[in-house]
């Protein structure tokens, strides 16, 4: 008896299966038109809280002012936004936008690859983890500023100096990202590549690293924050010459107690740090939605 | 008591190999000392190439430690576990689908682990796809398809490792009733045409009688051999069929038995 003989497919076989896909796969997409309203109104719903807390700020913020606490040096809202926009409409401030951007890009950039290596052997290398596992989670506790004299008198009062802080600031966090990714890839998606014969790199590349990337989205996350703290403390320590950065007007407000610009430039940095966040949550949302993660598409 | 060894003998013609699994003596026990689980215990089966067995048994005898040992995913504490130069593929409970990637994504990253190219890949992860029934699903993603059609994909991805053994650890548990009617005959129709030996463990009866040309019934804690059964009921079958449900009561029955015994 061949094997294939008695194996026969009952007749309505086809039928049920579009029955019941039928009954499983609902919630198609809607039609276009609605689609767009959908938008419109879920953009709407994100953006009035926060259009209303900032409206609250202002309103807090102008109270205080009228109420006359400090009156002198204490700058209103009205004065700080206006003074804002004249140094928006002067090339310095972009200048000084463009240097910090620089030094957050390669700094950070650095701190990814750097933390993304260390990440992966101390994840693969047992004795690597015993050895500098808990130095790196130390290292992540570290407040950074406090590696600046080491740096200053390393490197001298240089852009080096600044990415070196940032490097040590942000690449443990990137690196533990990685680590808790490696370490929390289920057992069961393991056990599926080995039985298909997946070994060692192609394990890591094709299964590992995949399943290990909302963590790491996190350690960037939390990486970018230490990366731009370390960044404003070096740019307010390290003072190169010639070379305006966000945290040199800062100082130089300071030196000269120009409150109104202080405050524009605090503006300028809270900004910039919540657009780059923004992006991180993005990044973070998109693989939530593509695994299945999130309760509505 | 209709008990017979293996009704199987025939189909050894077809690969000149005699068996296409082989357990002999094997035992498996966790842990040390006074604080040792036996899980396995002497366990002795030959699976001849081609041949359904399900394994049957309550939870706790050792079923998925079994698999896992014919897998190579484990080691036994003694006696041998041989696959010969089988290919060996498994499917979970849960379709363990990777969830970055598509279904047809999934499927060929099994092809790619066996070193297929990139065209040789797309057309038979498409072949495949079309095989359990799901061709225009290969760019969903796992969480946007149903928990029968992630099975099916998994039974694809399966097949995609062009695996001469295939183990099935209660793969059809987690599915309701119709669906997994449904995969029954889905299972049936790949089998066909396919030299496949398959390894089924189930704690459903019906399921068992329905689908294996054998049943072996396990003991609990520590699981043994107790007992198996020849199934010789012509394809296609029903689950619900007079001669399905006759010999699955009698298995049922011999499960009580062995379950009362352990109680005691």
């Amino acid at each position: 008896m061949a094997l294939g003989d008695g194996r026969k497919v009952l007749p309505a076989y086809a039928e049920r299966l579009a029955w019941l896909e039928a009954l499983e796969v609902s919630g198609s997409a809607p039609p276009a038109d609605q689609r767009g309203r959908r938008l419109i109104a879920r953009g709407w719903a994100a953006l009035w809280p926060k259009v209303l807390t900032i409206a609250i700020v202002l309103a807090v913020w102008q109270l205080i002012h009228v109420s006359g606490w400090k009156k002198a040096i204490f700058p209103g809202p009205a004065g700080t936004l206006s003074d804002l926009w004249d140094q928006l409409r002067t090339g310095l401030l972009w200048h000084a936008i463009g240097t910090t951007a620089e030094r957050a890009v390669i700094g950070f950039g650095l701190a990814v690859l750097i933390g993304a290596v260390i990440g992966a052997l101390v994840s693969r290398i047992a004795p690597l983890r015993a050895a500098v596992g808990s130095l790196i989670t130390g290292l992540q506790t570290m407040p950074s500023i406090a590696w600046f004299p080491f740096a200053i008198i390393l490197f001298g009062i240089s852009t080096t100096a600044i990415l070196f802080v940032i490097v040590l600031g942000a690449a443990p966090s990137i690196a533990n990202g990685l680590i808790a990714g490696v370490d929390y890839t289920p057992p069961l998606l393991l056990r599926a590549g080995k039985m298909m014969g997946l070994r060692r790199l192609s394990l890591y590349r094709y299964l590992i690293l995949p399943a290990s990337l909302p963590a790491f989205v996190a350690g960037l996350r939390q990486g970018w924050a230490f990366a731009w703290r370390s960044l404003m403390a070096g740019e307010l320590l390290v003072i190169i010459a010639n070379q305006p950065s966000l945290g040199v007007l800062l100082s130089t407000d300071q030196d000269q107690a120009d409150m109104q610009g202080a405050t524009s430039i605090i503006i300028v940095i809270l900004v910039l740090g919540i657009l780059v966040h923004t992006l991180f949550s993005l990044a973070d949302r998109s693989i939530r939605r593509r695994w299945g993660l999130t309760g509505t598409v | 008591m209709a008990r017979q060894m293996t009704v199987t003998g025939q189909r050894t013609a077809a690969g000149g190999v005699t068996r296409a699994i082989r357990l002999s003596g094997v035992s498996k026990v966790y842990g040390r000392g006074g604080s040792a689980v036996r899980a396995l215990d002497q366990i002795s089966l030959e699976i001849p190439p081609g041949e359904f067995t399900c394994l049957i048994g309550a939870s706790g005898c050792g079923k998925s430690t079994l698999l896992s040992l014919v897998a190579g995913l484990e080691q036994p504490t003694a006696g041998e576990v041989s696959t010969g130069s089988s290919r060996v593929a498994i499917m979970f409970q849960e379709p363990a689908l990777f969830p970055w990637l598509t279904a047809a994504g999934n499927v060929e990253l099994a092809l790619r682990a066996r070193g297929a190219g990139r065209a040789e890949r797309r057309q038979r992860a498409t072949e495949l796809l079309e095989t359990v029934h799901l061709s225009g699903f290969g760019g969903k993603r796992p969480h946007e398809l149903s928990g029968g059609m992630r099975q099916r994909v998994a039974l694809a991805r399966a097949l995609a490792q062009d695996a001469d053994v295939l183990l099935m650890d209660e793969p059809f548990g987690a599915l309701d009733a119709m669906t997994r009617d449904l995969l029954h005959d889905e299972l049936d129709r790949v089998c066909a045409g396919r030299q496949l030996t398959i390894m089924f463990v189930t704690h459903n009866v019906r399921e068992a009688v329905r689908l294996g040309d054998r049943v072996v019934v396990l003991s609990s804690r520590p699981g043994r051999v107790v007992d198996e059964f020849a199934v010789p009921i012509e394809h296609p079958r029903r689950i619900d069929s007079a001669p399905v449900a006759e010999l699955a009561s009698r298995i049922t029955d011999r499960l009580r038995e062995e379950m009362s015994r352990g109680a005691r």
